[in-house]
């Protein structure tokens, strides 16, 4: 009985509060904008029986999803969202990878203060480690202040509200989620193996490619996924520092149900970006699943 | 020591200067005497007298803070449970519905998990309040909780647990005398995790909240949109500085509980 309830109080929680709630996303998905409360239609009418629930569905329909890959708007929205996500992942591992390796190769007494280091700011406020970047990216920024005090440039750059400030953004917020899986995965590299490389004759960058390299991929996967997953549905990030160009499918939906409070629409949008999810997900899963069994 | 070059060096002191410098020059700024954010002119503290002047922020960030208690002390009950059922639980109808259901929300993207249960909570009837982003946060954090407990779980020895067994315990006297106190670190930091996460969200809170309770982020955002300004500078600088305070007394006390904790295992195993 204990058991029953032990595994009954979380079970029905997360079935109440997580599943039923996605299924009530997918079931407005299927449904049409209408002027009424709430704003969308049909309605599940039980009083007529059996006939109402047969008219409930034979009025879902696929509109919305024609609708969204008819339109040019979400087609680029999505693509956007999956660019934009791409180049910061690959900026992050870029700026990430040095500082992994080099904690991985500091003196091991070092090594608690670093990761505390590393992990601290993902404690503070993500908002606020946003906002920060405002007043460095600005035109009367901090950055565009020291370049042309320095003489570097004439005019000041626009960097804020352009692409390149979510970039920086993403970059900066995500990297914890960068250094830590590469990390963990280099900590564990044995250093004779690069001396053995070497003896045997590998320069070292040869030695980087061939030992280091290898060893980190997984953690580098891990990485990658744990920044590319959440920036592609990013809602922050875009609407602090992107322009009004900056295309991201998380700022798609949230002005559709906020601005427009078309209910319909935002769910669907919200279902797809799941489908397209769903590839990466399974890919990173598979990544943790084949790390473990070596491990183990 | 012998690979420790000038590149490592210079990649540690930039990367971290890259982490650090933003926050600093927030927190330095916020002492600036001008309005005008970008430019210094001299020592002042009046934007944190201006900050506590704001009612507006000071009863968001009483709601921030109360729902933060509630939603991380129910999640870390609720997680606890869930990585106990997942790691201990054996068989049981479901589990792979169960498993998936855990670890879904952490991959789920803000908005979709928000737009959710605001459908939800419209579905249902249940006006919008402290109350509704209590249990949208619950939901979330407790998955993070139960991944954070569970690597807990399966990394202690499952003997012991058996030894109270034998010695008479029920299970729950078991839970109570010999799994707790182990797991005890992983839950509070838990708790810990699951109290950051509900300060910090912006996007879900923004869905489950109604117009009477809206919370700091939520301020913070709409102030933040329209450029940056002293009083949020100062604002940052106190949630910066409590978090760093924070972070660092509990990872020392942390850090104390866990080699104390070891010792004793090793005690208990040697018999």
């Amino acid at each position: 009985m204990r058991r029953f309830t032990l595994i009954a109080i979380p079970y029905l929680w997360l079935f109440a509060l997580f599943l039923v709630p996605f299924l009530i996303v997918v079931r407005i998905s299927f449904s049409y904008y209408e002027l009424s409360i709430p704003p969308y239609g049909p309605q599940l009418d039980l009083s007529t029986g059996w006939d109402g629930v047969k008219a409930f569905f034979a009025e879902l329909n696929w509109e919305n999803y024609a609708f969204l890959t008819g339109d040019d708007l979400y087609w680029k929205a999505y693509l956007s969202s999956l660019k934009i996500a791409l180049i910061a992942t690959f900026f992050t591992l870029l700026v990430g990878f040095p500082i992994a390796y080099a904690m991985a190769k500091a003196a091991e007494e070092w090594r608690p203060m670093l990761m505390m280091l590393i992990i601290l700011p993902f404690w503070t406020s993500f908002l606020i480690r946003v906002y920060a970047w405002i007043g460095i990216l600005g035109t009367e920024g901090y950055l565009n202040q020291l370049l042309l005090g320095i003489g570097l440039i004439d005019a000041p750059l626009t960097i804020l509200n352009t692409n390149v400030a979510v970039y920086i953004g993403i970059v900066y917020t995500y990297l914890p989620f960068m250094v830590l899986p590469i990390y963990a995965a280099l900590e564990k590299m044995d250093d004779s193996l690069l001396e053995a490389a070497e003896d045997l004759g590998c320069t070292r960058t040869q030695a980087f490619w061939l030992v280091t390299a290898p060893l980190a991929k997984s953690g580098i996967i891990a990485g990658c996924f744990l920044v590319f997953i959440p920036s592609l549905g990013e809602f922050v990030i875009p609407s602090l520092l992107g322009g009004s160009d900056t295309l991201m499918i998380g700022k798609v939906l949230w002005e559709e149900f906020f601005s427009n409070r078309d209910w319909p629409v935002a769910s669907t949008v919200a279902v797809i970006l799941l489908l397209i999810l769903i590839i990466p997900i399974i890919l990173f899963q598979r990544n943790e699943q084949k790390q473990r069994e070596t491990d183990g | 020591m012998r690979r420790f070059s000038w590149f490592n060096a210079t990649s540690l002191t930039v990367g971290f200067v890259f982490l650090y410098l933003p926050m600093i020059i927030l927190v330095i700024y916020s002492f600036n005497e001008s309005r005008l954010v970008t430019v210094w002119a001299g020592f002042s503290t009046k934007w944190y007298a201006e900050l506590m002047q704001n009612t507006a922020f000071l009863d968001a960030a009483w709601i921030t803070v109360k729902v933060g208690f509630w939603s991380s002390t129910l999640a870390t009950i609720l997680g606890t449970m869930a990585a106990y059922v997942m790691v201990r639980g054996g068989r049981f109808f479901g589990r792979t519905l169960f498993s998936g259901m855990v670890y879904a929300p952490l991959v789920m993207p803000e908005v979709i998990t928000g737009l959710s249960l605001l459908l939800f909570f419209i579905a249902i009837d249940l006006d919008r309040g402290v109350l509704t982003i209590v249990l949208a946060h619950t939901t979330f954090s407790m998955c993070y909780v139960s991944v954070v407990v569970s690597s807990r779980l399966v990394s202690f020895d499952k003997s012991l647990e058996e030894a109270a067994l034998d010695l008479g315990c029920t299970p729950f006297d078991a839970f109570r005398s010999v799994t707790l106190p182990i797991i005890a670190p992983s839950v509070i930091a838990g708790w810990l995790l699951a109290f950051t996460l509900s300060l910090d969200d912006l996007v879900i809170a923004s869905f489950a909240s109604g117009p009477s309770s809206t919370t700091l982020p939520i301020k913070i955002f709409s102030a933040v949109r329209l450029g940056v300004t002293p009083e949020i500078n100062a604002l940052s600088t106190i949630m910066i500085g409590i978090v760093t305070v924070g972070v660092i007394t509990a990872s020392l006390v942390m850090k104390r509980n866990v080699a104390r904790q070891k010792a004793d295992e090793v005690r208990a195993a040697q018999g």
